[in-house]
This record gives C-alpha cells, sequence and structure tokens, in this order.
C-alpha cells in the first residue's frame, strides 16, 4: 500500500466556503474533486498537500450540463460518466461522448470530474484537448468575484493553470453555433491509458463550405495545444481528402512532441496528422449525416 | 469463450461434481468470491508494527554516510535499521537461490535503483514511510551499467567490487549441445539464417505484492511468518541456513496468494528486515511492498539478448540451431533455478523440431539492475528458448518462402521417436505433435484465414497469422539432476482417512490461485472414491505439511500431483486388504470399482471406502499385521520432467495509419496429458494468453541511461486489460505422459510460454509487405511504425 503524507482534511459545503478555506489556508491547501490524479500524485508523494478541501459536496452546485441556444454550461463538478452519459451533450458536441468512451475506465469514470480534469492541466489530459477544440471559455471564482478565460490564457505550462492559490474553477463555457459537428480521435497504448496522442475536430459547414473548423491535440505540447494555423487554412474551403491530409500536415508541423514510453517524436508527429484528418473527416460526415 | 469437444453453453455444465477427474467449480471460488480470502496483508496481530524500507534513489553509488537520528526521533518510530547494524549481526547479506550473494542493506554501495538501504519499524504503515523522509544518506554517485552489451567493457564499472578480486561484471559463461558438430553442419547447409532476438525485461507484477508478517517469540525463540511464498519448505530451510535460527522453532505460513508468477520464489531482503524488526523489538513486526517497489525490486523476468542461427536445406529440412546468448542478471546473480541449470531449461531451445545439432554458448552479466531473472511463468526460461526458436523458424519460413505451418510439421519429431533425447541432452518423455497442429489449424480455419489475408493485402489491408508450436519441459525434477541450494526438488504428500469417510491431503506445494484446493481433491477422488467435497486439501503451513520444493516451473501436478496419486493409491491398498477381511475373501478375489471394493463375480458384496475407513478406526479385529487408521504419506521423486505441447494461432489486424495491432483471433490447443480439471486448466491458460499479449504488445520494465526504472507503476508498466484480448478459442489433445502415475503434464505455463511467438509472428507477416522479417517485442504502436517505416529497433 502507497500511504501518502499527513494531510488535514475538511468537507466545503459550498463554493463560497470553499474559497474562503482557500483564502485562509493559502498555497499549503488543494482541491480535490474526483481525486483520481491528486490521490495517486499524493500516493507517490509526488504531491504533499498540507490540507485537503473535498468539494464533492458541491456535486448538487457544481454538477450540471446546460445546453442553451447560444452556448452549452457545464459545472466544474460534473463527472466523466455524466458527460459520457448526456444524449444531450452528445447532439450537439459529439467530441465529448467520443472522448469520455476513450477516457480511463468506469471506475474513474464515475468520480472523476470536469474541472480537476482540466485543472490538472496534463499534457496528454483528454477533456482539455475537447474544449481547446471547441473554444471553451473557463469561469474562475474568487472571494471577488469571477473572471473568464479561454482554454489558451487558462493554461499556463504542464500541470499550471490561470487559477490562483483562493480561486476554483466553476464552470465551463461552450458557443453554440449552427451547423457543426466534431468528433474525437485518441491512439493509447492500452484502454484506459494516457494518449499518445490524441486529436479533436470542430468544423461548422455553410453551403458545402468550411465556414470555420477547430482542431486540438493532446500529448504533442507542454499543454492541449489549439491550432490556428488549422483553421485558416480550413476556413471557406470545401472539405476533401486533400484539405484533410493538407491540415493534417498543418498539425504535424505546428506541435511539439517529445520523446518517452509512449513513443517516438517522429511517430507522435506523424499521429497528429494521421489523428487530425481523421477527425475532421468524421466531423463533416457528421454533418452531412444530419443532413 | 469458445472451447471443442467438451463444453457445451452454461456455466453449470462446469460442475459436474466428478467423483474424480472432470469439471468442477473450485471449491476456493466461495471464499474468494464473498472477500474471504485471508492474504498476508489480512493478518492482524496484537501490537503488531510495519516496517518501511527506504530503497536507493540512484542505480549506483558509494554510501558516504546514513544519518537516522531524525527517524529514531519520530514519536511513532520503534527502531531504524541500517546496513550497518545488519553487518553486526552478520544479516547483512545473505545467499541467494544461484550461489551469489545479496546484499540485505546496502553496506557499501547501492547497485541499482530501488535497492535497499534501512528499514524502519513504527506503530503504523503511515509513520513507518513518513520517517524514511527523515532518513539522511549521503551518496557518492558512480556511473552505472545500465546497457548490458556494454557491461564487459574493459572501461566498465566494477559492480561487484564486494566479491574477492571481481575486476570485472562477468557472473558465468554456459554452453550446452555440441560445437562443432553444429558447425559442421552450418557450413554444409544449403540456406542460414540469423536474426538478432531479444527479449526483453517484463515483471510478473501480481495482484498480491511481496510481503510477510515476522512473529519472533524471544521466550520460546521461536519465529512465526506470514509471508508470501510459493515455496514455504524450500523458504524454512533458507532461513534456518541464513539467520542460523534451528529449523523446527521456525514456521513459515503461506496463506492464500494473489499470485506469484515465479516472483514470489526467491526470498527477498524485506522477509529478512521484518524478521530482524522483530527480533530487535519484540512484537510482531508486518512488511507489505507498495506497487512501486515490487515492480521496481523484486525478481524481474527474461532480459536475454539472444542471436539466433538456422541451418536448413533448401526445401525446408530443418538440420541445426545455434544460438549465442547475452543474459542480463541485474546487479545479484537471483535466478532461481536448479543449482546444475544456471540459464533454467533454456537448453530446450530445440523446440518440437528433429535436429541433427545444436548448440548454444550464453554469458551472463551483472549489470546495476534489480536482480531476479526467472520468473513470470516462464518455466525456468522456456519461454525464452521457445520465443527464440519459434521465431528462428518464422525468419526461415519468410526466407524459404514457405508456409510456416507447412515448414513446422514438416521437421517435427515424430510419435515414434519418443522418448526423444534432443541434441542438448533432454529426454521428451511423450508427444504427438501433428494432431494437436491439425486441431489448431481446423479450429482456425487456416485455410481460410490465408485467403482473406490475400484479399486484404490486395486493398492494403495488414493482416497477419501467426504460429507458434512449442513444447515444455516442466515438473522439475529428478533429485539426481536437480536441487535447490542441496535442496531435491522431490515433494511429500499426506493422506488421512478420517473414521466417517472424509479426508484431508496435506501437500507440499502451494497454490497462488492455481486451484490446488480443487485439483488434488480430484486427484485423491479419483483414486479412492471419495468425493472431493469430502477431501480437504492443507497447503502453505510448514507445520502442517510434509516437505517439498512448493509450487512454480508448472511442477505441482507433475510432482506433487503425482505424490497424491500415488499416496491415495498406498490408502488404496492398505484398504484392500482390510475390505479382505470384513468380506472374508482374499485379496486377490476383491475387484476395485471406484469408491467401493466387491468380490469378483457378486457385485452385491461390496464395501465402500467409507465402510473401511470405519472399520479402520472402529472396534473388532483387522487382518493380521494391519495397524489401525487409515492413511499413508510418501515423497514422491519424478523419474523425468513431463514435457507439455501446444499449437497456437494467432490473427492480428493492424492499422496501417497509426500503427495499432488488433489480436482478433487466438487459438489454443493444448497437449497437458491427462486433465484433471478443464475448466481449471482453460482458466490457466486463458490467463497464459493475456500474459502473452502483455508481453508481446505492450510490457517492458526498461531504464534510463542512468538506470532510472521507468516501469516503476502500473501507470508505467501496462499489462493487458479485456480490452486487449481476443475471445479466447481453446482446444486440446491428450498424450499421456508416460511416466507419471496418472499420465498428467504440467500446463500451467504453457500459454505464457507458447503465446508470445505466435502473437509476434502474426505481427510480423502482417507487416510482410514493407518486407519485415523481425520485429522485437513489445510492439508498441510507435515501434510497429518504425518497422513499417523499415527502421525497426530493439527495445531500449
Amino acid at each position: 500500500m502507497q500511504v501518502p503524507a499527513p494531510v488535514e482534511y475538511e468537507r466545503a459545503t459550498s463554493v463560497d466556503h470553499a474559497i474562503g478555506l482557500l483564502e485562509r489556508l493559502g498555497g499549503a491547501a488543494r482541491i480535490v474533486a474526483g481525486g483520481h490524479s491528486l490521490l495517486p500524485m499524493m500516493k507517490l508523494r509526488l504531491a504533499s498537500p498540507e490540507y485537503l478541501i473535498d468539494i464533492n459536496d458541491l456535486h448538487g452546485e457544481l454538477g450540471y450540463i446546460r445546453v442553451e441556444q447560444a452556448e452549452v454550461r457545464i459545472g466544474a463538478m460534473t463527472r466523466h460518466r455524466e458527460l459520457l452519459e448526456s444524449g444531450e451533450l452528445a447532439e450537439v458536441f459529439p467530441v465529448f461522448r467520443d472522448a469520455e468512451r476513450v477516457i480511463a475506465d468506469p471506475v474513474v469514470r464515475n468520480r472523476g470530474t470536469l474541472g480537476g480534469s482540466l485543472c490538472q492541466a496534463d499534457p496528454s489530459e483528454d477533456l482539455s484537448a475537447v474544449c481547446t477544440t471547441l473554444g471553451a471559455s473557463c469561469v474562475i471564482r474568487g472571494g471577488a468575484g469571477e473572471r473568464v478565460v479561454t482554454m489558451e490564457e487558462f493554461y499556463r505550462g504542464p500541470y499550471e493553470t490561470a487559477v490562483e492559490d483562493a480561486e476554483m474553477l466553476v464552470e465551463i463555457r461552450i458557443p453554440v453555433r449552427p451547423g457543426g459537428s466534431s468528433a474525437y480521435e485518441k491512439v493509447e497504448r492500452r484502454a484506459g491509458d494516457w494518449a499518445i496522442v490524441s486529436a479533436g475536430a470542430a468544423v461548422w459547414l455553410d453551403g458545402g463550405l468550411i465556414a470555420d473548423a477547430r482542431v486540438g491535440l493532446a500529448a504533442v505540447g507542454p499543454n492541449t495545444t489549439g491550432l490556428p494555423a488549422v483553421s485558416d487554412a480550413l476556413r471557406g474551403r470545401e472539405p476533401s481528402e486533400e484539405l484533410y491530409e493538407q491540415a493534417g500536415t498543418l498539425a504535424a508541423e505546428n506541435c511539439s512532441p517529445v520523446t518517452d514510453m509512449r513513443g517516438s517524436a517522429d511517430y507522435k508527429r506523424h499521429l497528429a496528422k494521421e489523428l487530425t484528418g481523421r477527425a475532421l473527416r468524421r466531423s463533416v460526415a457528421r454533418i452531412n449525416e444530419r443532413g | 469463450m469458445t472451447t471443442t469437444d467438451e463444453r457445451p453453453a452454461g456455466f453449470e455444465n462446469n460442475d459436474h461434481k466428478p467423483i474424480g477427474h472432470g469439471r468442477m467449480l473450485r471449491k476456493e471460488d466461495p471464499r474468494f468470491i464473498r472477500g474471504r480470502g485471508n492474504y498476508v496483508d489480512d493478518v492482524q496481530l496484537p501490537g503488531m508494527l510495519h516496517c518501511a524500507i527506504l530503497r536507493s534513489p540512484v542505480a549506483h553509488a558509494r554510501i558516504v554516510s546514513i544519518d537516522t537520528s531524525a527517524a529514531e526521533a519520530h514519536p511513532k518510530v520503534k527502531a531504524v535499521v541500517t546496513g550497518a547494524a545488519l553487518t553486526e549481526l552478520g544479516l547483512a547479506w545473505m545467499p541467494t537461490l544461484s550461489g551469489d550473494v545479496q546484499a540485505v542493506l546496502a553496506t557499501d554501495k547501492v547497485r541499482f535503483q530501488g535497492q535497499e538501504v534501512a528499514f524502519v519499524v513504527a506503530e503504523d504503515r503511515y509513520a513507518a514511510r513518513d520517517a524514511l523522509e527523515l532518513i539522511d544518506v549521503e551518496y557518492d554517485v558512480l556511473d552505472p551499467v545500465v546497457d548490458v552489451r556494454t557491461a564487459l567493457d574493459p572501461s566498465a564499472p566494477v559492480i561487484r567490487d564486494d566479491l574477492d578480486g571481481k575486476q570485472n561484471n562477468h557472473i558465468f559463461d554456459w554452453e550446452t549441445g555440441d560445437e562443432a558438430a553444429t558447425e559442421a553442419v552450418f557450413a554444409s547447409a544449403d540456406v542460414v539464417v540469423s536474426e538478432d532476438i531479444v527479449y526483453p525485461r517484463v515483471h510478473p507484477a501480481p495482484m498480491e505484492t511481496c510481503g510477510c508478517v515476522a512473529e519472533y517469540d524471544r521466550i520460546d525463540s521461536r519465529l512465526t511468518l506470514w509471508s508470501t511464498s510459493q515455496a514455504p519448505h524450500a523458504h524454512r530451510t533458507l532461513y534456518a541456513i541464513v539467520a542460523g535460527l534451528p529449523e523446527h522453532k521456525i514456521r513459515v505460513i503461506s496463506p492464500d496468494i494473489g499470485g506469484g508468477f515465479g516472483g514470489k520464489v526467491p526470498i527477498y531482503p524485506g522477509y529478512v528486515c521484518a524478521i530482524v524488526g522483530s527480533i530487535v523489538t519484540g512484537k510482531p513486526v508486518k512488511w507489505m511492498e507498495d506497487r512501486s517497489e515490487n515492480l521496481t525490486s523484486t525478481g524481474f523476468a527474461r532480459d536475454y539478448i539472444m542471436r539466433g542461427e538456422i541451418a536448413a536445406t533448401r526445401d525446408g529440412r530443418i538440420l541445426a540451431v545455434r544460438t549465442n546468448v547475452l543474459a542480463d542478471h541485474g546487479a545479484f546473480n537471483g535466478v532461481a533455478a536448479p543449482v546444475k541449470y544456471p540459464a533454467g531449461f533454456f537448453g530446450v531451445f530445440t523446440g518440437s523440431y528433429d535436429l541433427q545439432a545444436a548448440y548454444c554458448k550464453m554469458t551472463a552479466v551483472y549489470t546495476n539492475k534489480a536482480p531476479g531473472g526467472v520468473a513470470y511463468a516462464c518455466s525456468f526460461r522456456i519461454t525464452e528458448a521457445v520465443y527464440l526458436i519459434e521465431r528462428i523458424v518464422d525468419c526461415l519460413a519468410y526466407e524459404l518462402e514457405m508456409d510456416p505451418v507447412e515448414l513446422r510439421i514438416k521437421n517435427f519429431i515424430q510419435p515414434d521417436q519418443f522418448p526423444y533425447r534432443t541434441k542438448t541432452g533432454w529426454v521428451y518423455d511423450s508427444g504427438d505433435y501433428e494432431p494437436t497442429m491439425r486441431k489448431a489449424l481446423e479450429l482456425a480455419g487456416y485455410e481460410e484465414l490465408r485467403r482473406e489475408q490475400v484479399e486484404r493485402r490486395a486493398r492494403g489491408e495488414l493482416m497477419g497469422i501467426g504460429v507458434s508450436f512449442f513444447t515444455e519441459a516442466v515438473g522439475a525434477g529428478p533429485r539426481k539432476d536437480m536441487d535447490i541450494l542441496g535442496l531435491g526438488m522431490a515433494d511429500g504428500c499426506e493422506l488421512r482417512v478420517h473414521p466417517t469417510g472424509k479426508a484431508v491431503v496435506r501437500l507440499s506445494v502451494q497454490s497462488q490461485g492455481q486451484g490446488h484446493e480443487t485439483t488434488f481433491a480430484q486427484i485423491v477422488a479419483e483414486e479412492i472414491g471419495i468425493p472431493p467435497a469430502d477431501i480437504d486439501v492443507v497447503h502453505g503451513d510448514t507445520d502442517q505439511t510434509p516437505f517439498g520444493l512448493g509450487t512454480y516451473g508448472s511442477r505441482s501436478t507433475p510432482v506433487s500431483g503425482a505424490a497424491a496419486a500415488l499416496v491415495a493409491r498406498k490408502v488404496r491398498d492398505k484398504a484392500r486388504i482390510i475390505a479382505s477381511g470384513m468380506l472374508e475373501v482374499s485379496v486377490a478375489d476383491l475387484e476395485w470399482v471406484k469408491g467401493a471394493f466387491h468380490v469378483k463375480g457378486d457385485p452385491e458384496k461390496s464395501v465402500t471406502i467409507q465402510d473401511i475407513a470405519m472399520r479402520a478406526h472402529g472396534a473388532g479385529d483387522l487382518p493380521e499385521g494391519i495397524e489401525g487408521g487409515l492413511e499413508a504419506q510418501i515423497c514422491y521423486n519424478p523419474e523425468n520432467l513431463t514435457y507439455p505441447h501446444g499449437a497456437y494461432i494467432c490473427v492480428v489486424d493492424i492499422d496501417p495509419g497509426t500503427a495499432q495491432v488488433k489480436v482478433r483471433r487466438f487459438v489454443a490447443v493444448d497437449d497437458c496429458g491427462t486433465r484433471i480439471n478443464p475448466m481449471i486448466i482453460e482458466g490457466q491458460v486463458h490467463r497464459g494468453l493475456t500474459d502473452g499479449v502483455g508481453m508481446a504488445l505492450m510490457e517492458m520494465i526498461a531504464f534510463d541511461e542512468d538506470g532510472n526504472c521507468l516501469g516503476g507503476s502500473l501507470m508505467d508498466y501496462l499489462i493487458p486489460t479485456a480490452l486487449e484480448v481476443p475471445d479466447w478459442e481453446t482446444g486440446f489433445t491428450v498424450t499421456p505422459s508416460p511416466h507419471h502415475p496418472i499420465g498428467a503434464k504440467g500446463v500451467g505455463e504453457s500459454a505464457t510460454v507458447g503465446s508470445p511467438p505466435a502473437i509476434v509472428n502474426a505481427v510480423v507477416d502482417a507487416l510482410k509487405p514493407f518486407g519485415i522479417r523481425h520485429a522485437d517485442m513489445p510492439l508498441t504502436p510507435s515501434r510497429v511504425w518504425d518497422a513499417m517505416r523499415g527502421v525497426p529497433r530493439p527495445p531500449v
């Protein structure tokens, strides 16, 4: 049994309570949500917070998926399983269900949360890639109120986010635009493993041409990577195999993988290309199936 | 799951409640399924303390100083022990199973990352672990030897300077076969194919890590050790030798064991630390490894770098096989194998083929890595041997442009050649290979698969079909040849029938999940006709069972299973004499029909084994010269190993875009001689096949250039899940062992031995359009992609 260092523990009863605790305890405190990243790190003693603030009782307040006309709002405590099972969410953003199907295993999905996944800021994290793909924004609350940041602003490096010591991520907002669909592709060494590389794509068509498109990659850079160059190359073009090839090539050129146990940098670059193409192809096919 | 011939659908068909051999549910499963198993970590004793071990963060360093004062000041800490303290007790070093020594706690240097440096005994697990961080060790870091290929370079640092006069990292050279005869055959052969083949370092990664609870009674000078041991008797004797404790004052108990796979054969420093901890504190002390400790410090498996060479005629007659092996044994030679077999049973690398000559030369070296080498269901290195021959035969098929099945069948040892003496001196007891191969082909629909492959290749798809055919050598072993540290590899067995006809059988072997409580009850039931439910199987406690060497190398059924059958026959012989008295006829006039003796020609006149048991213990005279009671004991010394075989066929699909391998189908036809409980056999085969998928596709204990272990958690060291394995298709043939009392051969490791080459052969076959003849395990997507681009890399 791997055992963590001594830690004080308190269950927050509200978001305000949690923020109050964070203000009082400072950087020595960590919020624990699903706990599937933080607790293993504590057991390996890679993380040794002095205080744990458990926000699982806030699921009632922060566990929701609200699909509205112009945007989807998802509470930070929404669990993977809820994202996986939401038909409403899959209708607007099928990329969520694609990704959730390949995230970890049912035990983790029953417990892990959207907010926890994003705040962990692992470069290989799937939901970060999904949110990057969809151009989501993050609602961060502190004692002084809320602020909203883009995904690009949210990530400051591997395992680092814009959430300050006395703040917490409370909600993700994703703009909804007509005529779009999305998809997620992941290659892993084994079911439940982190991605060797994964790619999300979202495409919006207008009159048979690509009105907008976004691609987000995981595990090929310090954070999940949005690729404006790919979007620029796709806008206004008619979907085709040549275009996917071109987009994939751009994706491969615009990422920075490193060689590790999961694979060589060359292979990851190849996957960035291959998976970008596949995700775009599937997104477009989904729009066309819908008619 | 699909099994031919035997099992209709429905789980109830596993429970025929046979009085003897046959399908029945496992007697031990109700307690496991209900969470009532009793594992070492479940043992709780009054006043029990907890031990945690400080391990080296670096691969190679001289210890400059150790300061334990802060740890000793921790309010919950009862003892802190270093190598220096153990030196005073004469326990700093212990013998390994291979005639080397291993540090219990490092005294001079650390020699691998994860090596034991000090231990703490504290009131609870948390305090013990916290106190480790209060120990201050100063290391003078040395250059490590990580790449085994450079270990013998003159410039390489000498790892084992503790050994007198040691000037290099060489452990041993070993050879088998006839070098000159082999060279002569190679020199005149039409075709010679050679290939560099690596079997990477892997780890058995059992669900339960290693651990123990040591309780030393100072008044009675008695040590009781609850331990994750596959060989409790052997361990007891070794503790007596190592620690100088009298053997009759040591009791080793192996309760339920959560998987061993050979990893629980050696004595690890942690066990000794817990024992010392108990002696020092006067309290029971528990030590349980965590997962990282298990993966980084306990016995690894494989790590052979092999050059395989095969010589053949143009028309596909295999003439000779030759190999040169570089073996990485880590920092201490801790191989657990019979003394005369430093390379285990690797000598069976000649496989299932009738050769003219064979030769192997091996060099074993030290590196700055964890010790071990024989584990993970390897049958003493037969995994490596079978992988070598089955891979190199496929390379030959590639060069000859011959179907790999046809090539194998053409070269099989023929049924009339058994017992067959191989060119490396092994005597295969029995075998009939072609029917087993044919059965696998039929189950797989081989011809149809090849047709499908042609069509798919034309469409640019990557489909591969891989075949392996293995002969195992299990059931060590005849005591004239085989011993471990001087202990002969024979096994005792005791059987006692109670007055009411219930029985208890006591074994020297130790189940780690194999189902001994069922299988051995069935073996006894078959011989004396008492239902398995009425036979209690006792194992895993040296105070309760006869001496024997334990369970590994698939030896339980070949050795202890034979002992159980013979002890039951001995009881039956006595029962016959008692029955003759009861029925007032001569012994010669009695006929045994399972469970009862009756008078020949008069089946009405009969007595059951239960009647006889009561008479044996009851009132009234017994036949002259017969003592009361109905019990017997024996010690079985096997005449030879048993040689199970099997034919495996694997079908894979590779995504051409991502290089991901999907195992689509796997057909396994095993011949393990007489089948005692087919359900248990299938379970063992399923497990071994899953191991094979792991080794072939994902498992590897890798190190960086500084000697840091990169496989220290199950996030980094991958083992397969249900999603990576296909619906196993199993079948069987039966070629009994001629020398085993019931004709049974071992099966526990067959699938682990036989499946990796089938999977690798399938992947390489799928990559044939790229001109690939060989690619090394683990065939992760990245490495398959390398192969597809023509740059296959050996694993590092």
